[in-house]
């Protein structure tokens, strides 16, 4: 280790409201390592890296940057420092080109843009120099995600840059993506550039890391090196205690089938083929998952199943009875619950009360209202009976939702669907956004639900909540069920091969698109 | 009709058509440089009748059509001033501002035009047509594009010379930039606010100048509502440009044309159609375009939103 660190950053902190996202976090990055920073949502990495770019204006704390004292007011003076980031929503002008998006903001604003052929030229240099292919004409708005973060990454090094912060670089690509991401670090660090990679992904980390730095609740838990530790050493440090969920549970009872998907297909809302012929049954009594690496269809299928997206061909059995192309809202009233994955978007509506939330679906049923007036006091009295049984905290009922904190929203709308007494209840990430005590609340209540003989497919990404509940896990990939196997920890490898679209030992050819 | 006639006719018609675009050119370029920067002004029609009304008070004054211009273009860019404050600084929601200054244009003009000008009954003087030598004797083409003033000859210098700012200059380009993704332009080093309220001036500074055309150039009147709905077919132009500049001209052009023929259909003693219907025309074409140019593909992704900086 150099006597000298090329990046200290001495005890800082930062609040955003109440919420505190740097509890006094030191940490020291060597030049030309790559270094990782891995912790959960809301660790507060992307703050911290926010605050070394001049994004974000630290409260208190230093930061010490090539032996100097440096304070950031803005990204501009970062990048002329030789800092740049990469973002998790990219700094991209979509209708501009390449070039016009690097040399915005380049010079006099009165300046007539006359050396588009020298800039071209330059990023055409570039580029080959670390293999990137971005052509400097190329409109923003025509390339794909990977190709956008290339821009990203090539528009840092198009300023000039010593060190590239690189914010969940890894969330929006491909596995093939991820490896040349990967590969292009250690391009970097060998031309004496240094990186900070920020992630929640172990094996990333694991792979292309010097050193690793945990962090947990807006503070750093330990650096360590990566040849001194392990995944497992490293996921406990993440989350503060051992990974292991166990919830009591019994064993399941399933009875008769609820839902039926037949040969399930349909397109994103980008119009590519996202199912390609799903099919499965949930019985009453049971909870089946749905695993796989996030974008292989699982949203598509949640909004399918709750008439959010046309289906192209197949069929949706609802106890005995085809409800596939039906409106939401008969899809609703014929016993289906439904958890989105974006509550926001399709849970619950932010401006509105937590009474008025409460009654969406049922806005114009008895005793909710009666020949079409609400009814005041039936509302309060079951938006109160809710938040008692769920222990939602809030202030009252007439309260904005959007003033409660996600883990309340969330436990609200599961609330509300359980409530509806469906017979089906979908779920897509049950505990995304939410703190450990809720997350083991509304485990138990799915578990609860189950036992009362409801049938409930649980869609997730995260592994230990498919674990926790579920009595048997699907694992999607490329819009298709690749396979099925029991919750069983033992058999994680397993579960990891067909997520990664491997069965049983034969590789799979990539599928295009 | 013999075909003498008709050339004539048609003669006519297409100088006239240009003429009767030319406000629309500068009101829609301008809405242009506004919307690119994500700024919705929907007070164009208020902001030209305030160009109007400068324009025609200050060349009552000073026997000067160039004066009133300025006038014109100054009077606009007051509106856009105050447009641009209650939107940009205090961010409040553009629509409701602009409603808001297309009453006031209405109501302050026609209040200002009754109590000083009305009963004096005088025209002024306006900009006269610039035969240009040679061009202007071609039959038939001479008598529609080169006998004009220089105001509608300056609607050629002016879509060129917004293509070149907003493609080929660092200003167009942030321009461009702040109304589709204004973190991005922040986060390079550009104040955003400060570029919206340059659009906003520049577009209500052109829809002055185009108000004060009507007055100054094509009749020597003000009247009340004398822009009888060209702000809100600029809006309707720039839509159908695809937020273009020179697609702005051309579009603007059709419209003019329509203006054109509503005028010289209604002086046909022969065509018997009643003339409220002719008079509807390019109100009618207005909402059959933007029926027809559906959605909002090139529109600016944040047209119509504040921005916050965090």
């Amino acid at each position: 280790m150099s006597p000298k660190p090329f990046l200290r950053i001495e005890n800082i902190r930062k609040r955003f409201g109440s919420v505190v996202a740097s509890d006094g976090v030191s940490l020291e990055i060597d030049e030309g390592e790559i270094h990782a920073l891995l912790g959960e949502n809301g660790a507060g990495k992307s703050v911290l890296m926010s605050m070394i770019c001049g994004m974000v204006r630290p409260d208190e704390g230093e930061i010490v940057y090539k032996g100097q004292s440096v304070r950031f007011n803005s990204p501009r003076e970062a990048i002329r420092q030789r800092i740049g980031m990469v973002h998790q929503h990219f700094m991209l002008v979509p209708n501009l080109t390449v070039a016009e998006n690097y040399i915005l903001g380049q010079g006099s604003a009165l300046r007539v843009i006359n050396d588009m052929d020298k800039v071209h030229a330059r990023i055409r240099e570039l580029s080959e120099r670390y293999a990137l292919d971005v052509r400097p004409e190329a409109r923003i708005e025509d390339l794909s995600v990977g190709e956008q973060q290339r821009v990203e990454i090539l528009k840092a090094l198009f300023h000039g840059i010593d060190l590239l912060i690189l914010d969940e670089p890894t969330a929006v690509l491909t596995p093939q993506e991820t490896d040349r991401l990967l590969a292009l670090m250690g391009d970097l660090v060998k031309d004496g550039k240094t990186v900070v990679f920020i992630s929640h992904k172990l094996d990333e980390v694991m792979r292309v890391s010097n050193r690793i730095s945990v962090m947990r609740d807006g503070r750093l838990v330990k650096t360590v090196n990566v040849a001194d530790t392990d995944a497992r050493g490293l996921a406990r440090m993440m989350v503060g205690r051992d990974v292991r969920m166990e919830l009591p549970r019994g064993p399941a009872a399933p009875g008769r089938i609820v839902l039926s998907i037949e040969n399930l297909a349909c397109r994103s809302e980008t119009g590519l083929p996202a199912l390609r012929g799903v099919s499965l049954d949930v019985r009453s009594g049971e909870i089946v998952g749905i695993a796989g690496v996030s974008g292989n269809g699982q949203t598509e299928l949640s909004l399918a199943l709750c008439g959010l997206l046309p289906v192209d061909s197949g069929r949706v059995v609802l106890n005995g009875q085809d409800i596939t192309g039906l409106d939401p809202a008969r899809i609703n009233a014929r016993s289906v619950a439904h958890i989105p994955e974006d509550r926001h978007k399709h849970g619950i509506v932010l401006p509105l009360s937590l009474g008025e939330n409460t009654i969406l679906q049922r806005y114009n049923e008895s005793p909710f209202a009666t020949s079409g007036m609400l009814n005041r006091r039936p509302i309060r009295e079951h938006t109160r009976d809710l938040i008692r049984r769920f222990r939602i905290k809030s202030r009252d009922v007439d309260q904005k939702i959007s003033e409660l904190s996600g883990g309340n929203q969330q436990k609200l709308v599961v609330a509300r669907e359980l409530a509806r007494n469906p017979d089906f209840i979908l779920v897509n990430q049950l505990t995304r956004g939410i703190d450990i005590g809720a997350m083991e609340f509304v485990m138990e209540e799915m578990l609860k639900q189950r036992d009362n003989g409801r049938a409930i497919l649980l869609i997730s990404t995260e592994l230990e909540e498919l674990f926790a509940i579920c009595d048997r896990i699907l694992v999607m990939f490329h819009g298709e069920i690749l396979g099925e196997l029991p919750p069983d920890r033992n058999r994680l490898d397993e579960l990891g091969l067909l997520m990664a679209g491997q069965t049983a030992n034969v590789v799979q050819p990539p599928l295009a698109g | 009709m013999d075909d003498m006639m008709l050339l004539t006719f048609l003669a006519t018609l297409a100088g006239a058509a240009w003429r009767l675009a030319t406000p629309l050119i500068f009101a829609s370029i301008g809405e242009i440089f506004s919307e690119r920067a994500g700024v919705l002004n929907i007070g164009l029609e208020g902001t030209m009748l305030v160009g109007a009304f400068c324009g025609f008070a200050t060349a009552f004054a000073t026997d000067s059509v160039l004066l009133g211009l300025i006038a014109g273009i100054a009077g606009g860019m007051v509106f856009g001033l105050i447009f641009a404050f209650f939107t940009i600084t205090i961010k409040a929601d553009q629509i409701v501002v602009g409603a808001a200054l297309n009453l006031l244009g209405l109501g302050l003009t026609a209040f200002l035009f009754r109590t000083y000008y009305v009963s004096t009954g005088k025209g002024i003087e306006i900009a006269q047509p610039i035969n240009i030598p040679w061009l202007s004797d071609l039959p038939f083409i001479g008598e529609a594009f080169f006998r004009q003033n220089l105001i509608v000859y300056s609607t050629i210098l002016v879509t060129i010379l917004a293509a070149l700012v907003l493609y080929r200059t660092s200003f167009g380009l942030t321009l461009r930039a702040v109304g589709e993704h204004p973190r991005a332009a922040d986060v390079a080093g550009r104040n955003v606010a400060a570029y919206r309220y340059s659009a906003v001036l520049v577009g209500t500074g052109l829809a002055g100048l185009g108000g004060a055309f009507l007055t100054l150039g094509h009749s020597n009147q003000f009247v009340e509502g004398i822009t009888s709905g060209r702000g809100f077919i600029a809006l309707a132009v720039v839509v159908f440009a695809r937020w273009s500049p020179i697609g702005a001209f051309f579009v603007s052009l059709l419209f003019g044309l329509f203006y054109a023929l509503q005028l010289m259909l209604q002086a046909q003693a022969s065509i018997v159609v009643p003339y409220q219907l002719l008079q509807a025309l390019p109100y009618i074409m207005t909402i059959i375009t933007l029926v027809v140019v559906r959605g909002k593909g090139a529109a600016p992704s944040k047209l119509g939103q504040p921005y916050d900086m965090r």
